[in-house]
């Protein structure tokens, strides 16, 4: 069912109300919840989370928006503390980590299938290989420290495996930057696309910062310190691919645009049906928000919002498990490196990125030695230790 | 709170997903790392860190000059009280910690809604006191020894990075009176052993005041243990595990 943004007006901004109780409600289970309810919560807060900062940067440069700015932004606010607030206390901050990079990969590899702008495609997978490897990294420092499996968060729907390896990741920063979209010839599905992930990938690096230095183990502290780089570099990435010479209203009003086709996406795919009503309820108050933005822009840039956005969003990304595609882009794009704003061949990376990679990895590689020799297996690594020595020992018994 | 552990749609395990299940582990098999080693290899990682010896903290110098003397006496026999004073400020930490696990632990109580089985809420408030009654009596010994009660100590430090999870346990609106109650245990079972410490330790420092306030708290904690014990073992085996 698509939805008709241009007549739904949702829910009005000054109606828009909250208590503290409303905004603190008890949270999901770790262990009861479908893991794409987790995805959801962590992508929505992530959605969130981008448009405060997008509001704060916006109202530094914008003195005539910022009371619409500041009314709007007092929502998310409340809306980013209700979903960020709904991940449980006994999920650890690596637990919640790997539900991160759970968000990064199957939400990037279902924004990259549904993507029709080839370029924009390619860079997409780029980001999700690289994301798809952190994933694993921390996997192995979750088993390998605090004993515990990656999969319990994840449920199954997610490879545990090497992607590009995070070594690698590492890039002069002229060869993290990606060619924009042109505003007047992308499509609204493309905008909306680059919105998502960007913010998706803005949210994560700000965590890794965040809890990184709350670990006392070196090995942890080594790993949040290169991973949180890469993610500095993706949101550089994912940034660039976004035309800067939208206006800051046309920014904005794509900004809750995108809000309210993620929120959509979220009530078509939760499948807890308390959640449901807060995905539901937020809908109706991006819808009121979106309508907000729409009137400023009549009113300030005397521009019809109509020309800039369609009167159905498209389709809304599916929250599923991308497990083949995934494989498929792996298997074809895993030794792609990047030379300016083009994705490469290998052997066509730039020199400075090399030079660049060999200087930062000099001292050694914090993510291939907390991953050395490690593949994932049921319940622990150990598991295979187990029964290869229970193997032996039988094996020796007989002999 | 709730009342009942049902089976459920517990959806962390393997057999959940079979399908998936299958393809994971496929795909994990056909991942190779991408360097050879294994978790030892964190130890490289650590190495340098460990090497450089840096510490969490330390004693501070006794604030009197009475603390002075003595641990210029006391060093000369060859006792530490720096690390005595530090013990002392874990213990400390420990029991004011604890006083507010228990009040964590009657607010926990008295959401249930069956409390025919032991304990009662007057056993949960005697040992609640009985943790405060030791923290005043380490406030005190810490003072007599010229000490600063109100420092953070490196031991207490630790010890508090080592016990973070139980608040965290006692005070989840979704946790059962039962789970709270191995929560409890766990720190009861540290205390015990850091009072009979405490108690040797006094001793080398030829306290025997003090060693004698400590068997009395090690007596009372002792019984903590006892009871904790007995209360859990009910509750898990006569079918109570759940509220």
């Amino acid at each position: 069912m698509a939805l008709d943004i241009l007549r739904e007006r949702g829910t009005a901004l000054a109606k828009q109300q909250f208590t503290w109780k409303d905004i603190v409600q008890p949270p999901i289970s770790k262990l009861d919840d479908d893991a794409f309810t987790r995805v959801r919560v962590i992508l929505m807060n992530g959605i969130e989370s981008e448009a405060l900062r997008f509001s704060h940067s916006c109202a530094r440069m914008n003195r005539e928006l910022q009371l619409d700015l500041a009314r709007v932004r007092r929502v998310e606010q409340f809306q980013q503390t209700t979903i960020n607030w709904l991940n449980p206390g006994d999920q650890s901050q690596l637990e919640t980590t790997i539900g991160f990079e759970q968000v990064a990969i199957e939400i990037t590899a279902a924004v990259a299938m549904q993507e029709t702008d080839p370029y924009l495609r390619q860079v997409y997978h780029f980001g999700l290989l690289e994301d798809f490897d952190h994933l694993y990294r921390y996997a192995a420092l979750l088993d390998r420290v605090d004993g515990k499996d990656a999969n319990n968060i994840l449920q199954c729907y997610t490879d545990i495996r090497p992607g590009r390896a995070t070594m690698f990741h590492h890039r002069a920063p002229e060869d993290d930057l990606r060619r924009p979209y042109d505003k007047a010839t992308a499509t609204a599905l493309s905008k909306l696309h680059a919105g998502t992930i960007m913010a998706a990938e803005h949210q994560t690096h700000d965590y890794y910062m965040n809890v990184g230095p709350s670990f006392s183990d070196p090995a942890a502290r080594l790993l949040y310190a290169e991973i949180a780089a890469v993610e500095e570099q993706h949101v550089t990435q994912y940034e660039s691919i976004i035309d800067p010479t939208e206006t800051w209203i046309e920014k904005w009003l794509l900004h809750e645009a995108t809000e309210v086709w993620n929120y959509f996406a979220c009530v078509e795919n939760e499948s807890n049906p308390r959640i449901k009503r807060i995905w539901e309820r937020f809908l109706d108050y991006e819808l009121g928000q979106l309508h907000h933005v729409m009137d400023v822009m009549k009113r300030v840039e005397r521009r019809d919002p109509a020309e800039l956005l369609p009167a159905e969003l498209p389709d809304p990304i599916p929250h599923a498990s991308q497990r083949a595609y995934v494989r498929e882009v792996l298997a074809r794009e895993v030794d792609l490196r990047a030379d300016g704003t083009e994705i490469v061949p290998r052997e066509k990376e730039a020199r400075s990125s090399i030079d660049y990679r060999q200087q930062l990895n000099a001292d050694g590689s914090p993510s291939e030695a907390v991953a050395a020799g490690y593949q994932w297996s049921p319940g622990t690594e150990l598991g295979v230790k187990v029964n290869g020595d229970a193997r032996r020992r039988q094996h020796e018994a007989r002999a | 709170m709730n009342s009942v552990t049902e089976m459920g749609m517990n959806r962390t395990g393997m057999a959940t997903s079979p399908v998936d299940g299958k393809a994971l582990v496929e795909g994990a098999r056909e991942g190779a790392p991408t360097s050879a080693g294994d978790a030892q290899q964190l130890d490289a990682l650590r190495d340098d860190y460990v090497n450089a010896k840096m510490k969490v903290g330390s004693v501070p110098p006794p604030a009197s000059m009475k603390g002075a003397m003595g641990a210029i006496a006391n060093a000369v026999k060859g006792a530490d009280m720096a690390s005595f004073i530090d013990r002392l400020g874990e213990r400390l930490a420990f029991e004011r910690a604890g006083t507010r696990l228990y009040e964590a632990l009657i607010s926990k109580y008295q959401h249930l809604a069956d409390v025919d089985m032991e304990p009662s809420l007057g056993q949960l408030q005697e040992i609640r006191d009985e943790e405060m009654a030791h923290f005043a009596i380490l406030r005190a010994a810490i003072g007599e020894l010229g000490g600063d009660p109100t420092v953070e100590t490196p031991a207490a430090d630790v010890s508090g990075v080592a016990s973070m999870g139980l608040p965290k346990v006692l005070t989840d609106p979704r946790t059962t009176f039962t789970q709270c109650l191995e929560a409890i245990l766990t720190a009861e079972l540290v205390d015990n052993d850091g009072w009979a410490l405490l108690i040797k330790m006094a001793e080398q420092f030829n306290r025997k005041d003090m060693a004698a306030q400590f068997r009395g708290a090690l007596a009372e904690e002792q019984e903590h243990l006892t009871k904790v014990r007995s209360w859990l073992e009910a509750r898990v085996l006569k079918g109570r595990p759940v509220d």
